[in-house]
């Protein structure tokens, strides 16, 4: 496997074209993500981070490029060795995907059922286990998709995609349309999670806290191509126009504390 | 791999427990088995000491078995240690430790007797309700039509010519095949038994009036109750799902207005031009059989289906056909506005309508039938 700088590499993209019929989405990508790490993916809503998920994980065709997982590179991987990938990621989908016409339990057993051949006994103490890992009571276990709120779904589906102990868990968005506390919640959860499962976290989002607190390292997706990637202190260090605007604006932090700081120098002005 | 994952050595009172290898998922059935096995040992154990110093991995299965294990001794009143966990899998300890091991109570119900009575009642009971909404729709659309007679403007006409697309013209071509087909089998049956008796002729007859007073019309019906109903279900039934109907009510349209009303009009349109159409086809797949087949020529056939059915038999056919429409279209419509939110319901739901107004086109059928018989036509 890849490594650089003694990190070692899980998914290198390179050189990765992705288009639908003339638009071209995505132009000669190239992205490292190590182990353990927690990668913070933005880029303006339509520029294409969906698009390169879905492409890692495989649901959307490439036009040119590699990507190689685990060092591994998919298309030219047999099924066999494919479905050992697969076993090894976990996905938590922008509205959940969990499966409507099956219970919570039966969602959550729904891959260890697949994957692994586990007494009735044993699936539904870790269905419990994987439920209260992530913050749900196992009340929750009986209902079905449509009976969860926007928060109780996104958590349902963070422990299904956690529920064969993956290596990498890929989410899309997972904090949107959660209300500030539970959105904290969910990125302290994923913190937790990480640090104890020894996660790599390859995170789809929009959420300037979520990339100041939880995110090791953050990559910026822009004009079709990955533009930067690094930790918070090098996006805000950065001259690049949307960078700027992104990490300077009047919803980030960095935005406010200098609003902040304007507000402060006019005060004792108007004394 | 080892299968050793677990060693217990037991000393009088106390019992020490190795572990070794992978505690992780491909291993979790190896390790039940062992770990089960070392919790029914001799009931003289009080102490118990479990060393993981030399288990390799740990996940959320192995520790959670783990946990189990203490557990299992716990409550037996054992004093239980773990030693020699390595310090990255203490945070998962820790994590796992916090699970309340109650399982969520399971949902009422069952396969018993009682169970089966109260489905059977439910269904009964469902019957009643099903009719309930069949007349609140029937009122829904009588107001939506009054609302819309009141002001035509409101009509929405692009939405009525675009499912008039859908289901009239585009099920042409399949309508106009099955009726010839049908037309063509009822001749060449007719043909083969009645030449037993010489009556082949008699067999133009029976074409005609069966075609149109009752073949026609049914098959049609019943095509576009499984082709057009069907669709019209699943159509608002996803709608409902994702809340379209809900957002169309907060901004002050009616769904029956806007959804349903078009909807229904399209069919009272196209299913008499398709009865129509399936007529024809099928008479001329009967002409075709008796000439080819029975050697009746096409001039006979003409003559004999002149005599044989009047005006009154096309019109008893036709008259059913907007009727049988109304109910495919509300009972569509009633069934997808029963969708809840799983791809389930919306599977359930739009068979059941496509059930439903097959059996109600021919209930329907059966009742125009006596009438029709009664005022003699």
């Amino acid at each position: 496997m890849a490594s650089r700088n003694g990190k070692e590499i899980v998914i290198e993209v390179r050189n990765l074209v992705v288009g639908f019929g003339n638009h071209i989405v995505l132009d000669h990508v190239d992205l490292d993500v190590y182990r353990g790490e927690i990668l913070g993916f933005v880029g303006g809503s339509g520029s294409g981070k969906s698009v390169l998920m879905r492409t890692i994980i495989g649901l959307l065709p490439k036009c040119s490029g590699t990507i190689k997982i685990f060092g591994v590179d998919l298309a030219t991987a047999s099924d066999s060795e494919r479905h050992a990938i697969e076993r090894r990621w976990g996905v938590l989908f922008q509205q959940g995907a969990l499966f409507s016409s099956l219970t919570v339990r039966e969602n959550l057993q729904f891959p260890i059922r697949e994957y692994l051949d586990l007494s009735q006994k044993l699936l539904d103490e870790l269905a419990v286990a994987k439920l209260e890992m992530v913050g749900l009571e196992a009340s929750v276990l009986q209902k079905f998709p449509s009976e969860l709120s926007g928060g109780m779904t996104k958590r349902v589906a963070l422990a299904r995609a956690l529920a064969l102990d993956p290596e990498i868990v890929f989410l899309d968005e997972p904090t949107s349309g959660l209300d500030p506390i539970g959105a904290g919640d969910f990125d302290s959860l994923i913190a937790t999670l990480q640090r104890t499962l020894g996660l790599t976290v390859f995170m789809v989002t929009h959420d300037l806290d979520s990339l100041h607190t939880v995110c090791d390292r953050i990559a910026v997706l822009a004009d079709h191509k990955v533009i930067a990637a690094g930790t918070m202190d090098t996006m805000l260090a950065s001259t690049h126009p949307w960078l700027k605007a992104y990490f300077h604006g009047k919803r980030s932090r960095a935005g406010q504390s200098e609003a902040k700081g304007a507000a402060a120098e006019i005060v004792p002005a108007k004394r | 791999m080892s299968d050793l994952l677990l060693q217990g050595t037991a000393d009088g009172e106390r019992l020490k427990l190795a572990g070794g290898g992978a505690w992780i998922a491909e291993n979790a059935r190896v390790l039940e088995t062992q770990i089960d096995a070392a919790t029914q040992r001799s009931d003289a154990v009080r102490r118990v000491e479990i060393d993981m110093g030399s288990v390799g991995q740990l996940d959320t299965f192995g520790a959670w078995l783990l946990e189990r294990l203490t557990r299992s001794f716990s409550s037996r009143g054992c004093d239980t240690k773990v030693i020699g966990l390595k310090e990255d899998y203490r945070a998962l300890m820790a994590e796992v430790h916090g699970v309340k091991s109650e399982q969520g109570a399971p949902r009422p119900g069952g396969n018993s007797l009682a169970g089966t009575v109260a489905s059977v009642g439910e269904s009964v009971a469902s019957v009643g309700e099903t009719f309930v909404a069949f007349v609140n729709m029937l009122g829904a659309l009588s107001v939506a039509l009054l609302r819309v007679a009141a002001r035509p403007r409101t009509f929405r006409f692009t939405s009525m010519v675009h499912q008039l697309d859908n289901v009239g013209w585009r099920a042409v071509p399949i309508i106009l095949l099955i009726t010839f087909l049908i037309g063509c089998i009822i001749a060449q049956q007719g043909i083969f038994h009645f030449r037993k008796f010489g009556a082949d002729i008699y067999v133009v007859d029976m074409v005609g009036i069966l075609v149109l007073r009752e073949l026609g019309v049914l098959i049609v019906t019943i095509m576009v109750a499984g082709r057009s109903g069907s669709a019209y279900t699943a159509e608002l039934g996803s709608m409902k799902m994702r809340e379209e109907i809900d957002a169309l009510r907060t901004m002050g349209f009616d769904p029956v207005e806007v959804l349903i009303l078009p909807r229904i009009v399209a069919l009272i349109i196209g299913v008499p031009i398709l009865t129509f159409l399936g007529s024809m086809a099928a008479l001329y797949g009967g002409g075709l059989v008796c000439w080819l087949y029975g050697g009746i020529d096409p001039d006979i056939y003409i003559q004999r289906l002149k005599e044989a059915i009047s005006l009154d038999t096309f019109k008893v056919g036709m008259i059913k056909a907007p009727f049988m429409a109304l109910v495919i279209g509300v009972v569509a419509c009633i069934e997808g506005l029963k969708v809840k939110g799983s791809s389930e319901s919306l599977g359930l739901q739009t068979t059941a309508s496509v059930v439903e107004s097959i059996f109600l086109v021919i209930v329907l059928d059966g009742f125009f039938a006596i009438f029709f018989a009664s005022i003699g036509m």
